[in-house]
């Protein structure tokens, strides 16, 4: 039996752990905490250790989602979640402009851990307030070959395009080598 | 009872506020990680600050700050031999090479700067030694603690987002690839430029810091400035990059072909989820 890994990754409340939850086969093994911060008392608990989920391919493959705490304090996590992924997905809150720094930070942090593909899912797009995927490439600092994805992670669809869009980025490279 | 506890618990700012509300007299002994910094107050105003073992002597703070050429620095170091710090101010009063002022700038600003670095300790442990204070050679001053209370939260704040940007100084820095980025267009200050010449893959952030004499907080102020100027990009050293290849578990294992095959074999699975 082969495993093979992507991690989903991005800050605090982005929506990793929907994401995970809306494709993976088994009720997502998560290590959630009730918020301790009142800054971050966005929602009621947060993830600090991992998310971890499981798609099944067939009888000799499986693969494993695994979402990384979004609080920097537990960001001891990272540099382990990431060794030996496939490729990672940056998760970023589209409504919560103030979290566009922290992202593009992540999202640098992990790109030195391991070069391997990546993309951008740009959440929450059904909320009216979301920013546009321009303006958010912008703000990101996106280049303009890092695929940047409209995503609602409790919608399976387009957490599906975004988690092929990343296996086509792989593929792509495995092309170029 | 001695004050005593830890910064990861009680910050230097709680503690400035402290012996600045109390108006304690004492001396303030800090143990960081790399170094140790002691501050002396009187009635709550600052009025000493050493960092280690490093040279306190009126005559190196002057050099410092630019009152004295080093050749000055050098003969009177020479001259003055054992001569008190309070001696040695009164000659070169009366010998007109500096006025009493420029002695109390210089020491006030040497003393806040060393308090200033104490806003980037995370932790250390402190206590303090009531009614301790420098000995009677040494020429004490008297600042307010409040504004460096205020300026130092404002370095607090920036230390906080510049560790955001910047998490770990033992990644390296190339130089980015976009197209438009040249350097000989931009217009650099010689601490920028210092930083620059030591960019390569092989160095950390830490030994561009170390190799230009920067503390932590300004080697992350420059890089972040370059960063966002688009300038350089965060890698992983070559060497410890190496290493981790070694050690890592690779993703995907076989022959091109049979890591093409596993993709397209995962791609078929999620599309039909």
């Amino acid at each position: 039996m082969q495993t093979v890994k992507m991690v989903v990754t991005g800050p605090f409340n982005a929506g990793k752990t929907e994401f995970i939850r809306s494709v993976s086969e088994i009720d997502v093994v998560s290590t959630e905490r009730k918020i301790s911060s009142i800054a971050e008392r966005i929602k009621n608990t947060t993830t600090v250790a991992m998310d971890f989920g499981r798609i099944t391919v067939d009888d000799d493959l499986v693969l494993y989602l695994f979402g990384t705490p979004g609080q920097r304090r537990f960001d001891f996590m990272w540099e382990i979640l990431s060794e030996g992924m496939l490729g990672f997905i940056v998760m970023v809150d589209s409504t919560r402009p103030e979290t566009f720094r922290e992202a593009r930070s992540i999202l640098e942090t992990f790109r030195a851990y391991a070069p391997t593909p990546y993309v951008v899912a740009a959440n929450k797009q059904d909320k009216k307030d979301a920013w546009d995927l321009n303006d958010m490439r912008i703000a990101l600092r996106l280049d303009p070959k890092v695929k940047l994805l409209p995503c609602v992670a409790t919608d399976k669809e387009t957490v599906k395009a975004a988690l092929l869009e990343l296996l086509y980025s792989i593929l792509a490279e495995m092309d170029e080598n | 009872m001695a004050l005593k506890g830890n910064l990861r618990d009680f910050t230097i700012t709680q503690l400035l506020n402290l012996i600045n509300v109390a108006q304690k007299t004492g001396t303030l002994f800090i143990e960081g990680p790399n170094e140790k910094i002691t501050v002396s107050f009187r009635d709550g105003k600052l009025a000493y600050a050493q960092a280690g073992q490093e040279d306190t002597s009126l005559v190196t703070v002057l050099h410092r700050s630019n009152k004295l050429t080093a050749a000055q620095h050098r003969v009177i170091k020479e001259r003055t031999g054992t001569m008190s710090d309070k001696e040695l101010g009164l000659l070169l009063i009366n010998a007109n090479y500096i006025t009493q002022q420029d002695i109390i700038t210089s020491l006030q600003t040497y003393f806040i700067n060393t308090v200033n670095r104490l806003f980037t300790w995370v932790e250390g442990f402190f206590h303090f030694e009531n009614e301790v204070l420098p000995p009677d050679d040494k020429i004490t001053v008297r600042v307010n603690l409040e504004n460096i209370i205020i300026e130092g939260s404002r370095r607090m704040r920036e230390w906080e987002q510049l560790q955001d940007e910047i998490p770990s100084l033992d990644m390296a820095l190339k130089f980015a690839e976009r197209p438009g980025a040249n350097l000989r267009n931009v217009n650099l200050s010689v601490e920028e430029w210092r930083v620059v010449s030591y960019i390569n893959p092989k160095n950390t952030i830490r030994q561009i810091g170390q190799a230009t004499k920067m503390n932590d907080l300004e080697i992350r102020r420059i890089v972040y400035g370059l960063i966002q100027a688009g300038l350089v990009e965060v890698i992983r050293p070559d060497g410890k990059a190496a290493a981790q290849a070694a050690g890592r578990v690779p993703a995907v294992t076989g022959s091109k072909e049979d890591q093409k095959s596993l993709i397209n074999r995962l791609i078929r699975r999620i599309r039909s989820i």
